[in-house]
């Protein structure tokens, strides 16, 4: 089953590349050593931890020392803001709309806890409102928070602008790069940030390892305290192993971000495809979009059934529809960029790596439009106006029901 | 996602009855396209029984299989019998269904109860 399998769900999470799982196989057999031992074993796993630490650096143009490991994206996320916070105490944080859960949890947190947030807006592409955003600093905001790609919609944040804006006026930037690293060329020095997010397994490294980037000089408290591991800022015994995967997977993710083009060329043939299904809205911007990732929206439909549809044939998705989520509420991406919820209920995002081949996407241009329209041909609606016309006269008030159960 | 009986997904992949009746007796449309989910409930009824029924509906799985899966129950009934119909039969001819589908997905019950309600009031007038 898994070798027909066609895995469009990328950015959920990927494939360990078997370069990858090589590097990291002797880690967990010969080379075991807790890396803070003075002995052999452990600088054996001591020195695996520092070239692992450089080639992490390397993939976004930092120092070595400028890279702490963590648990994964949603803990880099929270080192930083939390980190932030707890250092300054009190104070005005900006973030945007579309923010990963790691990042907009973490905020709403703070805000019940004494400190205040601003949630940036962004526009319909999907790209956070500069002008908006620059409006919200004041006096007290110590940091701003905006993650440099979306993960559903693959929108590309404008962070070199929000950082020159921050800079300004000594304001800490923090930029989640979990779905941009591998994906875009990333130069932290010239992106301006202070702290930035990384996620080994989307880029074809394990899962259970991250990094946060953290700028010489600048300074946050851990939210974790034991052994100082990680200049104090991750206490906790490396995972070395992990570690080493995601140093095997960042050095192939630099040599090979050529791939990238392919990927792309693929993505646009998906595009091209898709969009020419009738009624369909692409979600997020035409140009300031990843490389793999494709995001529409199929008017009529609900996307639990069109991914379970897919599935059957080997096709692996996701969706932002309420139905599949565990809150029944659909996507707060898509809505903030301004699609209705109907239009959220019948998104589908389809998210590429190097592994998938054109022949793939060949089956795939088959396969959705027929199960779009098989979806359909159940639909009662077949236009806008159909479904308005219904939600006017008939519609029954789920929303109170829905409160009962979130 | 949750998890389903191969009922649920049965009915989902293959679902039966689905289709309009544009001759129907009574129709019953139930939903919130907000939500997601919009039943609509075709009858057709001879002699006080469900002669014929169909659905369509936009939804997830769950609210596909219990629009196909309510057809089923309620084809051959007797007007008495379809109104006792609940979503909790429904819900168990299935194998059960996710807790969290069990309100916003499972309308098709309220569905054909509006549908023998529009067929009632037309026999009326």
């Amino acid at each position: 089953m898994s070798t027909s399998r066609i895995y469009l769900d990328n950015a959920a999470t990927t494939k360990v590349d078997p370069n990858v799982l090589a590097e990291m196989l002797p880690y967990f057999s010969d080379k075991y050593g807790n890396a803070s031992s003075p002995h052999s074993a452990g600088s054996e796993a001591r020195e695996a931890l520092e070239e692992s630490r450089a080639r992490v650096a390397a993939l976004i143009g930092a120092s070595p020392e400028e890279v702490i490991f963590t648990s994964g994206g949603t803990e880099s996320d929270n080192l930083a803001i939390f980190g932030a916070a707890m250092k300054k105490g009190k104070g005005h944080i900006i973030t945007s709309c579309i923010e990963h859960p790691a990042v907009l949890n973490s905020c709403e947190y703070l805000e019940k806890n004494g400190f205040q947030v601003t949630y940036a807006p962004a526009d319909s592409d999907g790209i956070v409102k500069l002008d908006a955003l620059e409006r919200s600093i004041r006096p007290g905001t110590f940091l701003i928070s905006v993650m440099q790609a979306n993960n559903e919609i693959g929108s590309i944040q404008p962070i070199r602008e929000i950082s020159n804006l921050a800079k300004a006026k000594g304001i800490l930037v923090h930029t989640d790069a979990v779905q941009s690293a591998g994906k875009i060329g990333i130069d932290v020095n010239s992106l301006g940030v202070d702290m930035l997010s990384m996620s080994s397994h989307k880029i074809h490294g394990p899962k259970g390892v991250g990094a946060l980037f953290v700028k010489k000089g600048v300074q946050i408290l851990p939210i974790s305290r034991g052994g100082g591991h990680e200049k104090g800022l991750r206490s906790g015994t490396e995972n070395v192993s992990g570690i080493v995967g995601f140093g095997a997977a960042a050095r192939l993710a630099k040599e090979s971000m050529g791939e990238m083009e392919r990927v792309k060329k693929m993505r646009d043939r998906l595009m091209g495809g898709l969009l020419k299904v009738e009624d369909t809205l692409l979600n997020g911007s035409r140009t300031q979009r990843l490389p793999n990732n494709l995001n529409i929206s199929f008017k009529f439909i609900e996307g639990e059934g069109l991914l379970l549809l897919l599935d059957a044939e080997g096709i692996c998705v996701s969706t932002g529809s309420a139905c599949s989520s565990k809150s029944l509420k659909p996507s707060h991406v898509l809505l903030a960029i301004g699609r209705s919820p109907e239009d959220a209920h019948g998104s589908l995002r389809l998210t590429l790596s190097k592994f998938n081949s054109d022949g793939e996407m060949g089956k795939v241009l088959d396969s959705v439009p027929r199960a779009v329209e098989r979806l359909r041909s159940m639909s009662p609606f077949k236009s806008d106006s159909q479904m308005k016309q219904f939600s006017d006269k008939h519609a029954t008030h789920e929303d109170d029901e829905h409160a009962g159960i979130h | 996602m949750p998890a389903y009986t191969d009922k649920v997904m049965d009915h989902f992949m293959h679902p039966r009855n689905m289709g309009e009746l544009t001759d129907a007796d009574g129709v019953g449309m139930v939903g919130n396209p907000t939500c997601g989910d919009v039943m609509y409930i075709y009858i057709k009824v001879k002699g006080n029984r469900i002669d014929d029924i169909r659905f369509k509906t936009m939804g997830c799985a769950a609210a596909i299989a219990t629009s196909s899966m309510l057809t089923e129950l309620a084809k051959g009934k007797t007007i008495e019998e379809a109104k006792k119909i609940s979503r909790g039969d429904v819900a168990s001819s299935l194998g059960g269904l996710p807790p969290i589908k069990m309100h916003c997905s499972n309308l098709a019950a309220d569905a054909l109860h509006k549908a023998i309600e529009d067929y009632e009031n037309k026999k009326k007038a």
